[in-house]
């Protein structure tokens, strides 16, 4: 990783697993029950969460619960932090969302930029009947005022921290590790 | 990306992720709510000093769809009709704020110009013979669509290649994208030096159609037909026209493209251009999508 250095491996496979068992837990316990909800991940690591904690309702509630993908790229505040060449990303949300349920899951909850952006995006996709906000990891320093309904595990960080969420899907491991940053740190 | 005056300075990989983008554009006109703010106070100025209401409409919409500011500049309702220069409109354009120009003009070159004395990013909207890049794009775009893969095609461009940006533009991005190009057309109207990697050139219809995974009809520009290019309409109509038989040269599957606006009858045939092979609508539906991943990528990246 460019210009950071391992500090710590903060959750292990099985934690994950227990941390989406719950939140999967919660999810059915404050919709009491798993009818005309819907779970959307955002890219990329929200992506595979998503399946996992819809998987996850099914196996509780006997229930299928659709599941989509959701890229904010074109709904970001922040492209000041966009690279040399935007990368857009498909948005694949195969089912009508309005007067749904939509529970939108991303890997770490940090600023609230990012949640901001995909608040904007599923709204004009539809009009659900709720929108909730589940992550794996909460870390602090939000810059707005947005708060997330579900959270794996509270993680207090420093700015001049990154944490690193890895998935089997997209990194071929289950693990959360924490990251010093040496030099300038934006945002 | 700075500017999108031609090819030259793009790698096949920002080709692509501009294609892969369009994909993405294309599937928000799908929704209900055909817009995204991405470009939120972003000022666009289409500049255009040559008459071309598709592709400017085209522009602006793929503007608007990313929520972005549009001014119109028109020449022939303007002060350049009162002998303005290109580099003063621009000079007094630029004072407004913008951060894109799309020029459209009759020189050769003019876009490139425009890059001395603006700082504003560019896109190329066609200069004379030269260069109609986001017209190849929205081909390209177009081929991937019914091909999922540009690599080993087969384009035959068929018509005015000489007078043609069209065919210049396709003739250097669709060989950067894996596709082989056949340029055809009249000895008189078939510059020999637009051969190259990837570019044959022919004068014969048959041997340009034949095998093609597609086949792009040129307009004919009639305003050029007293210039002793062509001996006559009917001769050319009877050699060189896109039509039922010689569409049967190509494969099966092949289709038939026009950037349009089309002279029916005469370098394609009416009925062709309105039969199942034809894609020639999908292309101006394709525009605005791939104009919006142009727009997107040129503002927001710093490539």
């Amino acid at each position: 990783m460019r210009n950071a250095e391992f500090k710590a491996r903060l959750l292990e496979p099985d934690d994950i697993r227990r941390a989406i068992t719950r939140i999967a837990h919660e999810i059915i316990e404050r919709n009491k029950g798993a009818q005309n909800l819907a779970i959307v991940g955002v890219h990329t690591r929200g992506i595979p969460l998503a399946a996992r904690i819809a998987q996850k309702i099914v196996e509780l509630e006997g229930v299928k619960v659709p599941s989509g993908k959701l890229d904010i790229t074109l709904y970001r505040d922040d492209l000041s932090e966009v690279g040399l060449q935007p990368i857009v990303r498909q948005t694949e949300v195969p089912f009508d969302i309005s007067s749904r349920r939509i529970v939108m899951v991303d890997d770490v909850f940090y600023t609230g930029r990012t949640a901001r952006a995909g608040l904007d995006a599923l709204i004009d996709l539809g009009r659900p009947s709720s929108i909730q906000l589940a992550v794996l990891i909460d870390r602090g320093h939000r810059e707005l005022p947005i708060r997330a309904d579900y959270v794996g595990k509270n993680i207090p960080t420093s700015r001049q921290e990154l944490v690193k969420v890895k998935l089997l899907e997209t990194d071929g491991e289950d693990a959360v590790e924490l990251y010093e940053l040496r030099g300038e740190v934006l945002g | 990306m700075k500017h999108l005056l031609d090819f030259q300075a793009w790698s096949k990989g920002s080709l692509e992720n501009i294609l892969e983008t369009a994909k993405v554009m294309a599937d928000v006109l799908e929704r209900p709510v055909k817009k995204v703010p991405a470009l939120q106070g972003y000022t666009i100025c289409t500049a255009f000093f040559e008459n071309s209401t598709r592709t400017r409409l085209s522009f602006e919409l793929a503007a608007r769809r990313m929520s972005a500011d549009v001014i119109t500049f028109n020449s022939a309702t303007s002060s350049t009709a009162k002998g303005e220069s290109l580099q003063d409109t621009i000079a007094t354009l630029e004072q407004m704020k913008i951060d894109c120009f799309i020029v459209r003009h009759e020189a050769s070159g003019a876009a490139h110009s425009v890059n001395k004395f603006s700082k504003a990013k560019i896109i190329n909207a066609g200069d004379g013979r030269r260069a109609h890049p986001t017209q190849a794009l929205l081909d390209a775009y177009t081929l991937l669509q019914r091909f999922g893969s540009l690599e080993g095609l087969e384009v035959a461009i068929v018509g005015d290649v000489r007078h043609s940006r069209v065919a210049r533009s396709n003739a250097e991005l669709l060989p950067k994208l894996g596709a082989k190009v056949r340029l055809c057309a009249p000895a008189t109207l078939l510059p020999k030096e637009l051969e190259g990697d990837g570019v044959s050139t022919t004068t014969s219809l048959e041997e340009a159609v034949s095998g093609a995974d597609a086949v792009m009809a040129l307009r004919l520009q009639l305003e050029r037909m007293n210039t002793g290019y062509i001996p006559s309409l009917e001769e050319y109509r009877s050699l060189y026209q896109i039509n039922a038989k010689t569409i049967q040269l190509a494969k099966e599957t092949a289709i038939v493209m026009h950037p349009g606006p089309m002279n029916r009858d005469l370098e394609i045939e009416g009925e062709l251009a309105d039969s199942s092979k034809s894609v020639i609508l999908e292309q101006v539906k394709n525009g605005v999508p791939v104009r919006m991943a142009v727009l997107y990528h040129l503002l927001v990246g710093k490539g």
